[in-house]
């Protein structure tokens, strides 16, 4: 079995659990009453987005010069089309959703200052109507990205319990590679 | 319109003018802002109402008197979720002292556009000396006067309870102005 390179395999789960766990702090901020805990919450939502987008942005170069392993020859065409679509679009998504939250951020009249320390510059002046829309826009992201990723996970397991490839196994850092079937 | 509004309406009327001070602003031209830091970003406010009745003659700028009285709840915090948080009691307080309110005690010319201005500010019925310089244009028989100064947020109780964390919104506020003068009056 061909891994994943163990960069490649770091990078997918450090941002596959960063990533969910900022979507649930976004929804639980969201409905927050004012307080200085809730204040702390956006910065950390927004610090934690910036991270992602530059993980992502580093594993895009990193996929460059690292090809991933081939899907088993047994996948059919349709198969191998949903899957390029799919990891193009979370890809897309994942660097989208924090350049939404950003320019949201921006319109609202709130710099955003990665750490508390540097600051990110404002593309937008502070717009009331623009940032409504801009939070329409990452929120709707966030729900499309969410559906990707149930689609991802339930294609991942399928693979590994229906279908009893390496596909999953490739990309987990632990498993050992399942022996061929005679 | 039913009575009972009737009489709400000439009792607010009436406070109004209790309060209101002969103004001699452009308030087009006029604007009260101030810059907090939340989480260490910058974020502006400003006080979309105000009084203040200034008096300038450039001949004898040590006789300058300025006194502005700043309606507290047109307040824009730049959030509509702050601008009501802001005006409960660990904040303003604003429905026990509806305004803020700066007396100037001494002005001191420091060059020829620039005045050193030493006065009470009072919000929520605390009041403390500020000392800051000012810069001003005299044009058409209107003045134009700008400058800011920080006041320190705790000093005023401004944000008390679990808001007194200043890792939070930081103690520093820059609050700025720019007062325009309505000429020939």
């Amino acid at each position: 079995m061909q891994r994943y390179t163990r960069v490649a395999i770091g990078l997918h789960w450090i941002i596959a659990l960063t990533l969910l766990g900022t979507i649930a702090l976004g929804v639980y901020m969201h409905d927050m009453p004012v307080s200085p805990t809730k204040l702390k919450l956006y910065s950390y939502h927004k610090w934690i987005g910036v991270t992602i987008f530059v993980l992502v942005l580093f594993r895009l170069l990193w996929r460059l010069g690292h090809r991933p392993p081939p899907a088993p020859p047994s996948m059919p065409l349709w198969q191998h089309r949903a899957a390029a679509a799919t990891h193009g679009a979370l890809y897309a998504l994942t660097l989208a959703i924090p350049v939404s939250g950003w320019l949201m951020s921006s319109a609202s009249g709130f710099q955003v200052v990665y750490l508390g320390i540097l600051p990110i510059p404002d593309l937008l002046a502070k717009d009331k109507a623009l940032a409504d829309q801009l939070k329409d826009a990452h929120q709707f992201l966030n729900m499309l990205l969410f559906a990707l990723v149930v689609l991802h996970v339930a294609a991942a397991l399928k693979h590994h319990l229906m279908d009893r490839d390496d596909v999953l196994a490739r990309m987990l850092p632990l498993v050992k590679p399942r022996r061929k079937k005679p | 319109m039913n009575p009972k509004s009737g009489i709400a309406i000439a009792a607010s009327l009436l406070a109004l003018h209790a309060s209101a001070m002969a103004d001699n602003v452009d308030h087009a031209r006029s604007q009260i802002s101030f810059v907090s830091k939340q989480m260490n970003v910058p974020v502006d406010g400003q006080f979309a109402r105000f009084t203040a009745q200034v008096t300038y003659d450039p001949r004898k700028p040590a006789a300058s008197k300025a006194e502005i009285e700043v309606e507290l709840a047109s307040v824009e915090t730049g959030s509509s979720e702050a601008n009501i948080e802001v005006a409960k009691k660990t904040w303003f307080n604003i429905a026990a002292f509806p305004s803020a309110r700066f007396v100037s005690s001494s002005v001191r010319a420091l060059s020829q556009d620039k005045l050193e201005v030493k006065g009470n500010l009072s919000i929520k019925g605390i009041s403390r000396e500020v000392t800051f310089p000012v810069t001003v244009k005299t044009a058409g028989g209107s003045s134009t006067f700008e400058g800011a100064f920080p006041i320190l947020r705790l000093q005023y109780r401004i944000g008390e309870g679990a808001w007194s964390d200043t890792d939070t919104v930081a103690d520093e506020v820059q609050v700025r102005f720019r007062i325009v003068t309505t000429g020939n009056k």
